[in-house]
């Protein structure tokens, strides 16, 4: 064995901590590490135990008549809140016809057309939507159509303002994720003889099409668990309604007045529509990530 | 029969374009200068490319030889703040005269990139006809034989005939680069512009694609810029040798037969650049 008349020697360079920094920096990187773990822990924590605190108090509610029934008037037990989950998918179809065009042409030009003078002022504006808290937007959209257009609460209001908190988030994730799409691309297309628009609908587009779905979805969910907007707009029902001229009922809603009405019977079932509000939502999320893994991030 | 299909193709092209010859074939290129933004890149280049031929451009870094060859096909101006000069006759017409859509030049100037850059969501066979099904739709018999002609002319058919249906992106670098050579070709060009086309690659796929460009210059016009000497020597016909000066706005010093500029260069800049005394 050639290796076998080798030497191991001790204390050179290697291992020799005259003032005792390397011990300091191996502690201070130990105490370092406990810290951003525990951290990070105490969120998965916060988490957990609110999904757990809604499963616990929301299972029970959770039957047949939930999912079938209109909510009962004041004093009866049993009903359900189906006119609220139809009343939300409802609206956010609808306002994702809305919100969905704008905020993806939206990010379309600030990432494509970046150069123009236009697209710092219209990031500036965007910037400012998402800032704005939900109830202005309510406030804004009862003005003007709930005051106005319409004339009383409706299913459209109710779309409109939960197009408007979807804007800001579809416009920011498309423009970051067609950021990702490398300019390679859109050369090899322009150098086709592929004119610009359609480079960047037929090959920019498509190539980030996962981080757009992504968007879409992201703002969906964060619509769908809106309240305030829709205290204001489409105010709530407690029928069945499809006319999106008449009020709507969403389940937020249902859960605000549920929770804060003095029934033992209704507290459950504003759980149960959290329940069922954090499962779509986690669903939505999980469905999602599925179909587009594998795909090239953006 | 080269010379029929010559034919065929450049008949299929006019059909295609409606750019109007009157007489003048091939490219020329006259006092063209190019900007990034404030900063001139290329000064007053002026040289003719012979049709049918492998005209190579070398020169050291940022001697604007990219630059050069950007212009050709208009793709420089897709730079932000990209600004072109001068006049470049493609048949007789300026590419950058004020009613040619860039669209229709680049449709006749194909371009090959340094890195290949086929689609990445598209199959084998979609990035072949990616130039055609992005802008018309044609029958799928017809795609098909797009397809295989344009595959067979880079020579990639034989290895990707199997799995047209795969990713692109899937295939080595040496094939990508060659599907990407097949896409510039199935929309029937008449230059091919190749920027450094295997300096990505190794040496078997890099002796590829120039058997490949020796291959193609029957029916094309090709311009390929290149920094390996080497390469510049071994496939082309003719060598335009670029330079920039003090004030780092690359010229072109010497332009000719690739055996004369290689063997008995004119200036004394190029020899000591061939002779690798710098550069």
């Amino acid at each position: 064995m050639e290796g076998s008349d080798i030497t191991v020697g001790s204390g050179g360079a290697l291992t020799r901590d005259q003032d005792g920094i390397w011990q300091r920096r191996r502690l201070v990187d130990v105490f370092m590490t406990v810290l951003i773990t525990v951290s990070a822990l105490i969120g998965v924590a916060v988490l957990l135990a609110i999904l757990a605190y809604v499963v616990i108090n929301g299972a029970p509610a959770l039957n047949l008549d939930f999912f079938t029934q209109r909510p009962l008037p004041y004093g009866e037990v049993g009903g359900g809140v189906a006119p609220a989950i139809l009343g939300t998918l409802y609206m956010l179809f609808v306002a994702g016809l809305i919100g969905v065009p704008i905020g993806v042409g939206t990010g379309i030009y600030l990432s494509e057309y970046a150069g123009t003078r236009l697209a710092p002022a219209v990031r500036f504006t965007i910037d400012l939507i998402a800032g704005l808290p939900s109830i202005v937007i309510g406030v804004f959209v009862w003005a003007l159509l709930v005051r106005h257009l319409v004339g009383h609460f409706s299913g459209l209001a109710g779309s409109v303002a939960l197009a408007i908190v979807m804007v800001p988030i579809i416009t920011r994730t498309v423009e970051e994720v067609l950021r990702l799409v490398p300019g390679s691309l859109r050369e090899a297309a322009l150098a086709l003889g592929v004119p610009r628009w359609r480079t960047i609908l037929r090959v920019v587009l498509p190539t980030a099409r996962s981080g757009v779905t992504t968007g879409v979805v992201l703002a969906m969910a964060r619509a769908g668990g809106e309240t305030a907007p829709l205290l204001l707009t489409s105010l709530g029902n407690q029928f069945f309604n499809t006319n999106l001229l008449q009020p709507m009922a969403a389940l937020p809603v249902q859960i605000y007045n549920y929770a804060s009405s003095p029934f033992a019977d209704w507290h459950t079932k504003a759980w149960g529509g959290a329940l069922v509000l954090i499962a779509t939502i986690g669903v939505l999320s999980l469905v999602t990530r599925l179909a587009t893994r594998g795909q090239r991030p953006g | 029969m080269i010379t029929a299909e010559r034919d065929t193709v450049k008949q299929d092209s006019e059909n295609k374009t409606g750019i109007a010859r009157d007489g003048e074939h091939g490219m020329r290129v006259v006092n063209l200068s190019a900007w990034y933004g404030p900063v001139q890149a290329v000064r007053d280049i002026n040289l003719s490319i012979v049709p049918q031929a492998i005209t190579a451009i070398i020169g050291p870094s940022g001697c604007g030889k990219s630059t050069l060859l950007r212009c050709l096909n208009r793709m420089h101006e897709v730079i932000p703040g990209g600004r072109v000069g001068g006049v470049v006759l493609l048949d007789g017409q300026n590419i950058y005269g004020p009613e040619v859509d860039p669209v229709r030049v680049r449709r006749l100037v194909g371009m090959v990139f340094q890195k290949p850059n086929p689609f990445p969501m598209m199959s084998v066979y979609d990035n072949v006809v990616a130039g055609i099904k992005l802008n018309r739709s044609l029958p799928k018999s017809e795609l098909d034989d797009i397809v295989e002609r344009s595959l067979r002319q880079a020579a990639l058919w034989g290895e990707v005939k199997d799995k047209l249906n795969v990713s692109g992106a899937s295939l080595s670098g040496g094939q990508q680069q060659r599907l990407c050579i097949a896409r510039a070709i199935a929309i029937k060009p008449e230059i091919i512009l190749m920027d450094e086309p295997a300096s990505a690659l190794d040496p078997l796929a890099t002796y590829r694609i120039e058997e490949l460009m020796g291959d193609l210059k029957e029916r094309y016009t090709i311009v390929v810029v290149t920094h390996n000497m080497q390469q510049a020597s071994r496939v082309s016909d003719y060598t335009a040798f670029m330079l920039a000066g003090d004030d780092r706005i690359g010229e072109l010093v010497e332009y000719g037969d690739t055996n004369e500029v290689f063997t008995n260069p004119r200036d004394k800049r190029t020899e000591g650049y061939i002779t690798g005394r710098f550069g």
